[in-house]
């Protein structure tokens, strides 16, 4: 009883998000999954029982198949990629250097860009004309002569292509997770690095032994958003590549289906299979989270 | 930060005072502002009263939305009672306009009249009952018999009409740069396939791009002229009714010659734009570029380029006298708000004075037959002429002969082939399709 | 210390206590700078053709011509964008000020009750927000809207204010959540020891100690919200409400797109997130933060 008191008004003051969340999130969840299992397959609505119909439809669509290679190419290129420039960034700026502040708005300011118009320069940069037309990126490695790098087809390229869609995405959220490195690597008491140099180690030690593991939970955490951000990529593809299948993915083919081909049901069981991709990957991090606290 | 110290009851010395005060201050003033200030007032429940008329379109940029802007002015004069609400989506040709449309029409929202292509992509809206037949106003304003009656049956769904077409746009068009043909030996506009190959093969040897294309759907449009060159235009309109041959050698025949065109196309064709690859021809570095005729107002207008010396343009080989058509039309939604006036402005649209006055701008030319000639540009009387005496043949590209749902098939089966170029696995691919959608 | 205080979007960075005393001298000082310069070059680029581009004419803008400066600049772009984007600037401002501001409070109240006054099954009800993050939005654009009409809810900005209200929840429950967990329990005891009740230790002790986890969440949520195209475009049906972001996509005819404006109009749209972040970016290095709790 006397506990109860203590803690009512904590769960009576969260208990709106909890009611808005419920709606809102898994209400619209749950309508998602019941169309998925429908058969609303056309503009006119309908709430027929179709069982796992539209998911079968996905196995045998050959523009599924792609659109899954497409989306694991680009999620691991793009995790990949904004980790290591993040924590190049954030290493780099990590002791201090003059001018601190202004590297670090330079390094935030694409955040701040719609992908509208930066889809654009995007699809500029990565031109991959040949010859005398090269462009974008192409003439720089030229110019700085890199012309061993060769003229990139870039997204062009059918086996690789989504490797550089990822680039544009590392380039917007590169500074982000410098942000968060940098908050992890000031996280790190400095009479735990003290101690380390006392007992002889060398810089390089230091950073092996007492900083890096000290930023793991940065960068799980830096995984989980650049996980979902890149689960439910869709502004960008839409941007650069347009709605052509060679840069198709889930989130893109989901929406065709929905707003274009009027094919609800198929369009929900794409949204379905995202969100489970999702879980998979944040489960672990979730059982983790609570792992870690109890034992502190 | 060193300087700093902390006091042993810190969470009496409160640390920043300026965050709480300026908290509070924020939540007052919000909580204040809120109710007071405008919003409070409602878009939906205030439209719904008022008189006046909502229509719903994707023309929100360059000659189009001039277009549009010149009609509500004589709307609003027309109809001082009833101003014109302007609801414009833009975005890949419609495709965000579409979902949001879809979304609204889903939620039992939905504006006066709205845009669509005439043809099969309204089917949708048909068969949901999202759309009223509008037969009494073609009736009433006499539209069937002014308007080409091969244009009036492709528009024509179980005996009904849904929307009133305000412009006419070809696809079919082939365009070119007289000075480049001039360089690479080309005496003109090739008339037919063969001539086409040989001219294509003097541009490379030319170190030109034979023949500038852009994105999918570029392709897609593309694809759809040599399928019209090679069928004619009965048989392309066959294709697309229950039981269409899409596995005979007709379509083999026009998928082969399709992927022998695909050769002396641009390498980096996926990132280029329409526009981009009109430009190369503009700018002398491609021969041939095959787009509609959009085309001639970017060359015109934006590239102030002059017709026939600067840019010139021919029917796509094989495909003379036969007009691949498209049109934007609007119509009537079921539970418009305010009915009266969506079925006045659909009369309107229809009017010669409205598509003569539309048209010059959007740089496309009148459903009707019956438009003035001297207010059109050079290709744009051109045009005109063609219209009046051309067989039609409907575009898949934009909308007339499919509907939404089968083109996505297409799309996806399309996609494949670019990247396999296997023409048997793209047919049988479209068979299915074919079997899948048609007769629907 | 707790290992999950270090969860996603954890607080900027503080400014390292005596930076000076630890790089004078070092020799691979250059070098550091030669790093950071390669990548703010390289970073810039994109935004180097933005700007170049916002310049020109429309004639000289297409891809071959990226990388030239104009040949004749000229503002007709910028004159022509300013003119589209006005009125919806001043529509972001309404919609994104307040969003920010009552998410960011919310999830500051969230985050100290599942943090630092938890009841039973707290993890539980964070993980179960925690989820919500991750819905596909896209997919139930239809629902959503039809919810509110169900509910009659107030068309125009209100919707997108308090759909951008909802969504919001579990990102910021999430930083002030780990943020929170960086608090030493011995304040939060000698509250305990004065009784002070929830919203009295909330509002003396969590909530002076909160300014960089504030900063954080309102940077990430202004970012989104100021950025937001899907929710606005589908929940604002009126013209005269459009955000910026829907008036700039309009920017793009759905034939001919004058790149020239719509980039002129990106530098426009993205100069309030810009300075939210210079802002707010030297409030973090001012040291009015958070890692001297942890000394």
């Amino acid at each position: 009883m006397k506990r109860a008191r203590r803690w009512g008004p904590g769960l009576l003051l969260v208990s709106p998000s909890i009611i808005l969340i419920g709606i809102f999130v898994y209400g619209l969840i749950g309508w998602n999954v019941k169309v998925s299992l429908s058969n609303w397959r056309e503009a006119q609505h309908t709430t027929k029982w179709a069982g796992l119909a539209a998911y079968r439809d996905l196995r045998h669509d050959a523009a599924w198949t792609e659109n899954v290679h497409h989306i694991l190419l680009f999620t691991a290129t793009f995790i990949i990629g904004a980790l290591l420039v993040g924590l190049t960034l954030a290493f780099l700026l990590e002791k201090g250097v003059r001018g601190e502040g202004f590297f670090r708005s330079i390094y935030l300011f694409p955040m701040a860009i719609s992908f509208i118009a930066a889809g654009v320069v995007w699809r500029w940069l990565m031109n991959p004309a040949p010859g005398d037309r090269a462009s974008g990126l192409n003439v720089v490695f030229d110019k700085l002569g890199l012309g061993f790098l060769g003229h990139q087809q870039w997204y062009l390229d059918q086996r690789t292509g989504m490797a550089a869609m990822a680039m544009p995405a590392v380039w917007a959220l590169g500074g982000y997770i410098m942000a968060l490195y940098l908050a992890g690597f000031r996280g790190v008491p400095e009479e735990l690095r003290e101690a380390a140099r006392m007992d002889g180690a060398s810089e390089l030690r230091v950073y092996r032994h007492v900083v890096f593991p000290h930023l793991r939970p940065v960068t799980l955490g830096a995984l989980i958003i650049l996980g979902h951000i890149s689960i439910k990529v869709f502004d960008l593809i839409v941007a650069i590549g347009g709605k052509q299948l060679i840069t198709q993915v889930p989130a893109v083919y989901m929406w065709i289906l929905i707003y274009d081909a009027r094919d609800y049901a198929k369009g929900a069981a794409i949204a379905t299979l995202l969100l489970i991709g999702i879980s998979i990957l944040i489960v672990p991090y979730l059982i983790y989270t609570v792992r870690s606290e109890r034992r502190t | 930060m060193s300087g700093r110290t902390q006091t042993r009851r810190p969470w009496r010395a409160s640390r920043n005072p300026v965050l709480r005060a300026a908290l509070l201050g924020v939540t007052v003033a919000l909580l204040l502002a809120l109710p007071a200030s405008g919003y409070g007032k409602t878009d939906a429940r205030s439209s719904a009263k008022k008189s006046q008329l909502e229509v719903f379109s994707w023309w929100t940029g360059g000659g189009e939305a001039h277009g549009l802007q010149a009609l509500i002015k004589i709307w609003n004069k027309q109809h001082p009672g009833t101003p014109f609400k302007n609801e414009t989506v833009a975005g890949g040709a419609g495709s965000n306009a579409k979902a949001v449309l879809a979304q609204r029409l889903a939620a039992h929202k939905p504006p006066d009249s709205f845009q669509g292509h005439a043809g099969a992509e309204l089917l949708d809206y048909i068969k949901a009952g999202q759309v009223e037949s509008i037969d009494f106003i073609y009736k009433k304003y006499g539209f069937n018999k002014i308007m080409p009656a091969q244009l009036i049956k492709q528009i024509t769904y179980k005996g009904h009409l849904y929307s009133v077409p305000v412009n006419i746009h070809r696809a079919n068009i082939l365009w070119y740069n007289p000075a480049t043909l001039r360089k690479a030996e080309i005496s003109g506009a090739p008339k037919s396939w063969s001539e086409f190959i040989s001219d294509l093969k003097k541009a490379k040897d030319a170190k030109l791009i034979p023949l500038a294309v852009g994105e999918q759907w570029t392709q897609k449009h593309l694809l759809e002229t040599v399928m019209i060159a090679t069928l004619g235009p009965s048989g392309w309109a066959s294709l697309w009714k229950k039981g269409g041959n899409w596995n005979g050698a007709g379509v083999k025949t026009a998928l082969n010659r399709y992927k022998e065109l695909l050769a002396y196309t641009n390498s980096d064709s996926a990132s280029l734009t329409w526009q981009d690859a009109s430009k190369l021809v503009a700018d002398g570095k491609a021969a041939f570029n095959i787009m509609g005729d959009w085309a001639d107002g970017y060359f015109r207008v934006d590239l102030k380029k002059k017709p026939s010396s600067g840019y010139n343009w021919a029917a796509v080989p094989g495909t003379n006298g036969v007009y691949d058509w498209l049109s934007d039309s609007f119509t009537l939604a079921k539970g418009a708000p305010h009915r009266a006036a969506a079925v006045q402005w659909l009369g309107f649209l229809g009017s010669k004075k409205a598509q003569d006055t539309f048209n010059p701008l959007k740089g496309s030319i009148p459903a009707r037959k019956d438009a003035n000639p001297k207010l059109y540009d050079t290709y744009l009387k051109w045009a005109l002429k063609q219209w009046k005496s051309d067989k039609l043949a409907g575009s898949l590209t934009h909308g007339v002969v499919a509907s939404n749902a089968w083109n996505t098939d297409i799309d996806t089966a399309l996609g494949l082939f670019l990247q396999n170029k296997n023409v048997g696995n793209f047919q049988s691919a479209l068979v299915s399709a074919a079997k899948k959608r048609s007769g629907t | 210390m707790s290992t999950a205080s270090a969860v996603p979007p954890a607080p900027l960075p503080v400014e390292p206590a005596s930076w000076w005393r630890r790089t004078r001298g070092s020799r691979a000082q250059p070098l550091k700078y030669a790093g950071l310069l390669i990548f703010g070059v390289l970073i810039l680029m994109p935004v180097y053709v933005l700007i170049v581009t916002s310049f020109k004419g429309i004639a000289e803008t297409d891809v071959s011509h990226a990388w030239t400066l104009p040949h004749v600049w000229t503002v007709a772009a910028w004159h022509t964008a300013w003119n589209d984007l006005s009125p919806s600037l001043a529509n972001s401002f309404k919609l994104a000020i307040p969003a920010t501001i009552i998410s960011t409070v919310l999830g500051s109240l969230n985050g100290f009750v599942l943090s630092k006054w938890r009841f039973p099954g707290a993890d539980l009800v964070f993980t179960f927000f925690l989820f919500g993050m991750f819905i596909p939005y896209q997919a139930v654009m239809i629902p959503l809207t039809q919810l509110f009409e169900d509910v009659n809810f107030p068309a125009g900005i209100p919707r997108l204010v308090f759909a951008h209200i909802v969504y919001g929840i579990p990102i910021t429950a999430l930083i002030f959540r780990s943020y929170y967990a960086t608090i030493p329990e011995e304040l939060m005891e000698a509250a305990r020891m004065d009784r002070a009740g929830m919203l009295r230790t909330y509002w003396s002790v969590i909530l002076p100690l909160s300014a960089p986890a504030f900063v954080v969440a309102l940077i990430w949520q202004f970012t989104s919200i100021w950025n937001d195209f899907l929710f606005a475009v589908f929940l604002i049906n009126d013209p005269a409400s459009w955000p910026v972001t829907v008036a700039l996509n309009n920017e793009a005819g759905s034939l001919v797109t004058p790149y020239n404006v719509s980039m002129a109009g990106a530098l426009l749209a993205s100069l309030p997130t810009l300075v939210v972040y210079i802002l707010l970016g030297r409030y973090f290095v001012r040291g009015l933060l958070a890692g001297s709790l942890k000394g």
